[in-house]
């Protein structure tokens, strides 16, 4: 791989990348069954150079922002390349997102320039709020011949002949703008730097290298912290291959890991479930004496792979399983929200290792990781090569706020000193997470609850009550408030997380159906990642400052206080 | 020859829903939010939206699940491309 230490930006290393392994595979993009694209990094070089043109004669500035809203493909990797060799600031937004939301946050980064892909600018133009559109410059991909685009430029004819210069950047510049939270109204725009980056990356491939010939499968959207990193940043500066998808069905998915050859893949625990899912099917299928060899197999691999993961012999002794995952699988990466043991369990057992991280978005990518040495289904690993992980305020238990100190955290905010300062205080970034190091005294972090007031769904998403609030703007109630379900009565474990609706009703006001139906209708209007998963009625008025916010730890402590888990009624 | 009926595209998407996830058709009805009746995830949806393109003979991108969560719109969806 590359030496990242020579390098002050990720543009300049990714240049150097490009002209390093010319002859090798950069980049293959597939829709279903058929192989769509596939790059050298010679050819991916080609195809920015015109982009780099074009942004260089659009006056692309040294610290402009340009933000992307698409799925996962290869123009998404070739734009962002080319922002940061124009020495611009990449804002990567979340593809899922309304079309509200995505102006929203390109009005709250600033961003100049928006690549999008047609349907999302379709939706975008086709939007309310479209005449709030910030960006000064849109480029769209794979528009259809004659769409009206609405002054954007097509992606494919936005193109400039001759050589671009790489327009030079400092390690403390800032990279990327990417949003943890923030949609309902306080967006948190994390501030990442190229040393944040280009530390966070070295730390990782210390561990995990990669190289030419690693096929690694993007599943994770790429705008999302880990794919960013170890679906793009990570092998493009070691030489290797990122496999990506257009459909995310699972049998498309279980396709490419044989056609491709996989060598890694990062998932969110909803994919490893799903994967775990239509394995146990199968074997389900299998008749009793083939399942009884089987269950005997797994358990002799079991045993011979207790101290550390033997590859070589687990496909020696489960083939067939091997197989159905292309034969080369190093190792499952997972990550991004809680994860059953038992199903990393499953997939060890198997002779697929498995190795389960934690991070967030404020801290780059990963603050610690499983090095299977050994194998560990119950915590999230250790920390990182320059990342300090403390646990403050211990109980007595051990367990504590989550707290992170390295090059890898954000600088700050976007525009928000106020939130900066409580998130990272005395240079350590404070998690909200709560958790312990495991007595073996082997530094494994084990992960037990939040602090916070906010949920991760299994697919990965941060969801913050007050994000989702507006969905219920209006509703005929006197007051209403949305809290996790874990905030208000804390608990030592992870996983089952969801949302509630405290709802204030007026005076003499009964709970009727069609208040349910109307609390029903607006939750549905909500993506399904983001619904409330119950509510619940309080019977006083909430708790406000002079300025009328509901104090929301205050509320939270009565109804933790004054009521049980069982009185929320499900949705 | 014609396109089927949007009442009959609805049915069949039931009826695909029903056996595809093991349920009794009658307990599925169209403004149902797929997601919460047949408890499932998006990953599952997708699954079932493969099925629903080899009986109809019709490609969908995922993206046009995006947003969908009752077999009403769904059918809709499916209905614009036959």
């Amino acid at each position: 791989m590359l030496d990242l230490r020579q390098y002050a930006s990720l543009g300049a290393a990714l240049k150097d990348a490009l002209e390093r392994w010319p002859n090798e595979t950069c980049l293959i993009e597939a829709d279903r069954d058929r192989e769509k694209v596939r790059l050298t990094y010679s050819d991916f070089r080609e195809m920015a150079r015109p982009l780099c043109r074009a942004l260089e004669d659009a006056d692309f500035k040294s610290g402009d922002r340009a933000a992307i809203i698409m799925t996962n493909q290869s123009k998404w990797l070739i734009s962002a390349y080319s922002i940061f060799f124009c020495g611009g600031v990449l804002v990567p937004l979340d593809f899922k997102l309304s079309p509200a939301e995505h102006l929203q946050l390109l009005a709250h980064s600033k961003a100049r320039f928006l690549v999008v892909e047609y349907y999302l600018w379709r939706a975008i133009t086709q939007s309310p709020e479209f005449s709030k559109l910030t960006a000064e410059i849109v480029l769209v991909t794979e528009a259809p011949a004659g769409a009206d685009l609405r002054g954007a430029y097509r992606w494919e004819e936005f193109r400039r002949k001759g050589e671009p210069q790489l327009v030079p950047r400092r390690r403390e510049d800032t990279a990327c703008i990417v949003y943890s939270s923030g949609t309902g109204g306080r967006p948190k725009g994390c501030v990442l730097t190229h040393d944040s980056y280009l530390e966070q990356c070295a730390a990782l491939t210390a561990w995990y290298p990669f190289w030419p010939g690693v096929r690694y499968l993007s599943i994770l959207p790429t705008n999302h912290a880990i794919d960013f990193m170890v679906g793009f940043i990570g092998p493009f500066v070691c030489g290797a291959c990122v496999v990506h998808l257009r459909s995310l069905r699972p049998e498309f998915v279980r396709d490419a890991f044989v056609r491709y050859r996989i060598t890694y893949v990062s998932l969110v625990p909803m994919v490893l479930k799903n994967l775990e899912r239509g394995l146990r099917a199968k074997f389900d299928e299998l008749k009793p004496r083939t399942r009884w060899m089987l269950d005997r197999l797994v358990g002799l691999n079991r045993m011979l792979t207790r101290r550390r993961p033997r590859i070589g012999l687990s496909r020696r002794l489960l083939p067939q399983v091997h197989k159905a995952f292309g034969g080369e699988l190093q190792a499952l990466i997972v990550g991004g929200a809680f994860t059953n043991p038992s199903t990393m369990q499953f997939f060890y057992d198997l002779g697929i290792p498995v190795s389960c991280g934690y991070g967030l978005t404020e801290a780059c990518t990963a603050v610690t990781l499983n090095d299977l040495k050994p194998f560990r289904a119950d915590t999230v690993g250790k920390p990182l090569p320059g990342s300090e992980v403390r646990v403050l305020n211990p109980d007595s238990d051990g367990i504590g706020e989550v707290a992170v100190r390295s090059r890898a955290v954000m600088s700050h905010y976007l525009d928000d000193p106020e939130q900066t300062a409580q998130t990272i205080v005395e240079g350590w970034l404070l998690t909200g997470d709560l958790g312990r190091f495991d007595a073996d005294g082997r530094g494994h972090l084990q992960l037990f609850g939040r602090k916070k007031n906010m949920i991760v769904t299994a697919g990965g998403k941060n969801i913050y009550p007050e994000d989702i609030e507006s969905a219920f703007d209006g509703l005929p109630v006197k007051e209403y408030c949305v809290f996790a379900e874990n905030y208000l009565w804390p608990q030592k474990t992870l996983g089952d997380e969801m949302l509630v609706l405290v709802l204030r009703l007026e005076q003499n006001q009964q709970f009727d159906d069609r208040l349910r139906e109307e609390i029903i209708t607006r939750n549905r209007g909500l993506a399904d990642f983001k619904r409330v998963g119950g509510y619940l009625v309080w019977e006083k008025d909430f708790p406000r400052t002079a300025s009328l916010k509901i104090k929301r730890g205050e509320l939270a402590a009565d109804i933790g206080a004054g009521m049980t888990r069982a009185r929320v009624a499900e949705m | 020859m014609s396109a089927p009926t949007i009442d009959h595209t609805l049915d069949e998407i039931l009826k695909l829903a029903a056996s595809h996830f093991k349920v009794p058709r009658e307990k599925l009805t169209p403004d149902d939010d797929f997601f919460k009746t047949l408890g499932i995830d998006s990953l599952q949806a997708l699954d079932l939206l493969t099925r629903i393109e080899h009986h109809f003979r019709i490609e969908l991108p995922d993206y046009e699940l995006q947003g969908v969560s009752d077999f009403r719109t769904l059918a809709n969806r499916i209905q614009a491309r036959l």
